[in-house]
């Protein structure tokens, strides 16, 4: 940015340079009412702007950016002072310049009183242009050298899956959706009904949860696409499927399953005519995560691939050729997974036999994939120890993990949570698997891990979680309110002894089901943070997630 | 003859009483209330003193204490059954003491002087014949039953006490005494209720059901979610088995979690426990503390090969430390758990502690 405003001077001074950047130069050259005019056009251009900026994605496109360019840079040139003025001072870029693109006006002193009054109400516009900018404009391709010393303010616009009680938000979403068929109707067929579905919620919503969607199993999002879905592929319809059912559950297998699928979309991807491969693939990207996030909410580490897969497709360079980036990609993909997920539980496997002794008693939680490779390896080493699976209703997901250590040949003991105050003064160590791990140091896992984690530290019992920095992520969050995902409420009904009690819930208006997917634990109950970058404490989080972005 | 007859229907009566006990105590719980029980103990204990042969207090005595004895050895984990036998003791010991003339409160006081001076004299104490105890007993046992069918309403005319308008309450599992105390609130004030289902054996279902009947904002969740939604939660209002002799409960399982959530938020943990189910036992037994039911409610034996090489535990309830305590409302008002060791030397004497 800096580059594009210091040519900005040189043309400006150099005052009879006509570049093609705008009309705005020449007319510049002219005072009085010329500049009035100007400066109806400047206004209309950034209503224009202020528009569209409301309409975009979180994860910015490079052809956005250079839209913008020109179009701010065009207004600027009458703000800066007239040729005629040769003692233009380049007024230092200031601090609210940060935001980058809004970085080329430049208010420059002025003799005449109408530069100032108008400087004064650029100012007023600028300041409620950026209350209103999104911060995802701002993300890796902002300043890079004002980043050490300079704090960024981060606006960041709130996801969709968390506004439900907001109509406005809804009605965006839906216009949203309608977009991204449009977009894919490239070859002028009148396809009808092929678009994104948007899908309804279910039952009655615990008012401390309605700003959160609650779908129902038993209607899934394909029931409104028409065969063959055009605009989505169909190993995404199928992966789509297979999370709103559950039948791929975990966090880490939703981000494998997740890039899978984007491989396979990559390889059947031809370039359209007069499209480069680096802009329109991303763009054939984002119907298919809408559809996928109406399916069920993204995850912190699908959302964190799913930046890894942007980045790169946007990196790869416009001469090259399509196969070969297809191929590219393929391979990034690949050493994706590989790097963060297989190698990264590896080595999160060493560290933990650290800490693994011999006649420990350790108390996991549900069926973590991570765990249960640290205590497979962990027994293959010839560790001695006894493993309490604790599981919960509605999932019962610590079947899973029984399953697999009873094959093993681990020694298992099987409780339910509420059994928890029981067990636990036999219990030595607790093991922990993690979702996300939020930048306040807070652990977002399963329901049920933070009650673990208080109990245990009741018992004095070290509380241990295990995590890959892929899943690290930039939210924080104080609560499990906030931002959450509702289950299907009726899972929670149950038959014994052949009374079901809650079987007309619905009929009963004062009663409500929550079934609660996530829930966010203190760093004070966790203990250790083993990672494959080593063993840290939970309030260094942050330190991990500069360093990351640093190293990128 | 009649005496013959009624000996026989007399033990009858006991022994239907022993397998009743025997059997409702395995399953989900009591399929009836600890009130019931209550009331079927001192009723059963007033026809024994009606009905069997004995001559003075202490032989009275000692037959309510072998039958007690029976009684609590069939089910142990239902502790109304032992509290009552002693309330009966000491009412016995009390109306002995009345006939006899002297006060009552110097056959309580162990003071070091008296156990120098009198010696083992308190032993012969009840060998004296009066002719009116047993009609005095029987109207004792009767003001007894009275207190207990009035339990549960006093402890809900309190609710509006404790209960303010849109409040968030918490509970677990299903209790007689809260469902009334709650019932008895919503009349006047608008509250919203969450409740724990408490696997495995989700009595907390029926008593959402039972509350949202009533008009009340009920929601239900899993146990696991308690910690999650407790930051939200104003009050903590929960029933229990038993209290025991330290002001600890031992209530259902999942309890402890609950109270160690409330206590990290600083909510309030409220005990509607009536007087009943006070009983002079100290936690420290463990193997005696927890009672365990079959852990097929668990595992289910769908589970199959894994069976076999996985312990399955399925306890019943929980200790819940008197720290974790912050009020008990029962039928006399109520009381911090620093002072349930006061009101137990006012219900049991010292001697009936073990039976």
């Amino acid at each position: 940015m800096a580059d594009s405003d210091g040519r900005q001077i040189d043309s400006i001074n150099h005052a009879a340079d006509g570049d093609g950047k705008g009309h705005g130069i020449v007319r510049a050259k002219t005072e009085g009412k010329e500049l009035t005019k100007e400066e109806k056009q400047r206004l209309r251009k950034e209503k224009k702007q202020h528009k569209k900026n409301k309409k975009d994605d979180k994860v910015p496109t490079e052809k956005e950016k250079e839209k913008e360019k020109p179009s701010v840079q065009a207004p600027s040139k009458p703000v800066t002072q007239s040729p005629t003025h040769k003692a233009a001072a380049p007024v230092p870029v200031s601090a609210s310049a940060s935001e980058s693109l809004a970085a080329a006006e430049k208010p420059v002193k002025t003799k005449a009183e109408l530069r100032a009054e108008r400087r004064a109400r650029q100012d007023s516009e600028r300041t409620s242009k950026q209350g209103k900018k999104e911060g995802g404009q701002q993300s890796t391709t902002s300043k890079p050298k004002a980043s050490p010393s300079e704090l960024q303010p981060v606006v960041k616009r709130l996801p969709e899956h968390v506004q439900v009680d907001d109509p406005a938000a809804l009605k965006k979403l839906a216009k949203k959706l309608e977009r991204q068929q449009k977009s894919g109707q490239g070859c002028g067929l009148n396809i009808t009904g092929v678009k994104v579905p948007l899908r309804s919620d279910y039952g009655y919503k615990v008012s401390l949860f309605s700003h959160l969607h609650q779908y129902s199993r038993k209607n899934p999002p394909t029931q409104q696409i028409s065969i063959p879905a055009t605009v989505i592929h169909p190993s995404v319809v199928r992966l789509g499927l297979q999370y709103s059912q559950g039948i791929i559950a975990g966090s880490n297998a939703r981000s494998v399953a997740l890039l899978h699928a984007f491989k396979q979309v990559i390889q059947d991807y031809s370039t359209p005519p007069n499209e480069e491969l680096s802009r329109d693939l991303v763009n054939k990207l984002s119907p298919y995560i809408s559809f996928l996030s109406q399916c069920r909410p993204l995850s912190a580490s699908m959302g964190n691939a799913i930046k890894y897969i942007k980045k790169e497709i946007s990196n790869i360079p416009s001469q090259c050729k399509e196969e070969e980036a297809k191929g590219k990609l393929q391979e990034c993909i690949d050493s994706y997974v590989n790097e963060k997920i297989i190698l990264a539980s590896e080595a999160i496997s060493k560290y933990a036999i650290e800490k693994i002794s011999n006649g420990d008693v350790i108390l996991v939680y549900g069926c973590s994939s991570l765990v249960n490779h640290i205590l497979c390896d962990a027994f293959e080493k010839q560790r001695k120890f006894r493993v309490i699976v604790v599981d919960s209703r509605p999932r019962l997901e610590g079947r899973e993990a029984l399953r697999r250590l009873v094959k093993k040949g681990i020694r298992c003991t099987y409780v339910l949570i509420s059994a928890l105050s029981y067990i636990l003064p036999e219990v030595s160590k607790v093991f922990l698997g993690a979702h996300a791990l939020l930048a306040n140091g807070y652990v977002m896992s399963r329901v049920g891990t933070s009650q673990i984690a208080l109990v245990a530290k009741a018992y004095n019992v070290p509380v241990l979680v295990c995590c890959e920095t892929y899943k690290f992520c930039e939210r924080v969050q104080t609560d499990s309110f906030v931002s959450n995902e509702l289950d299907d409420p009726d899972d929670l009904i149950v038959t014994r002894n052949g009374k079901t009690h809650l079987e007309n819930w619905q009929t009963v208006k004062s009663l409500g089901l929550l079934n609660l997917v996530y829930d966010v634990t203190p760093p004070d109950f966790v203990d250790l943070v083993i990672t494959d970058l080593g063993m840290i404490p939970c309030t260094s989080v942050p330190v991990v997630l500069r360093v990351k972005n640093v190293d990128q | 003859m009649p005496g013959a007859d009624k000996e026989t229907d007399l033990s009858e009566r006991i022994e239907s009483f022993l397998s009743e006990l025997k059997r409702c105590g395995s399953g989900a719980g009591s399929l009836r209330g600890s009130a019931e029980t209550a009331r079927e103990t001192s009723a059963l204990l007033r026809r024994i003193t009606a009905q069997a042969r004995w001559s003075n207090a202490g032989e009275l005595m000692e037959i309510i204490r072998k039958e007690g004895r029976r009684m609590t050895a069939a089910q142990p984990s239902e502790t109304t059954v032992g509290n009552m036998v002693r309330r009966v003791l000491k009412i016995i010991r009390e109306e002995y003491a009345r006939s006899r003339g002297s006060s009552e409160e110097t056959d309580q006081q162990e003071s070091l002087h008296k156990l120098l001076t009198s010696g083992g004299s308190s032993e012969d104490n009840f060998r004296q014949h009066f002719p009116h105890l047993k009609a005095n007993v029987i109207e004792a046992i009767n003001e007894l039953l009275t207190e207990l069918e009035g339990t549960t309403d006093n402890i809900s005319m309190q609710a509006l006490e404790h209960i303010h308008s849109n409040e968030v309450i918490m509970t677990i599992g299903r209790s007689r005494t809260v469902e009334a105390f709650l019932k008895d609130a919503a009349r006047k004030r608008k509250f919203h209720v969450i409740v724990a289902e408490c696997a495995p054996f989700c009595q907390g279902h029926e008593m959402a059901t039972i509350l949202s009947k009533e008009d009340i904002e009920t929601t239900v969740i899993p146990d696991a979610a308690i910690f999650a939604v407790m930051s939200r939660v104003n009050k903590v209002i929960i029933g229990t088995q038993t209290v025991l002799a330290n002001g600890g409960l031992r209530a259902l399982n999942g309890t402890h979690t609950l109270a160690l959530a409330a206590k990290h938020h600083s909510t309030p943990l409220i005990v509607c426990a009536p007087m009943f189910k006070l009983s002079p036992q100290f936690p420290n037994e463990e193997d005696t503390f927890h009672k365990f039911v079959s852990p097929h409610e668990v595992l289910p034996f769908t589970e199959g090969e894994i069976l076999s090489k996985v312990n399955a535990h399925c306890p019943v309830f929980d200790y819940v430390p008197p720290e974790l305590i912050t009020l008990f409302i029962s039928n006399i008002g109520g009381n911090a758990p620093s002072y349930i060791y006061r009101l137990m030397s006012e219900l049991y004497h010292p001697e009936d502690h073990e039976l």
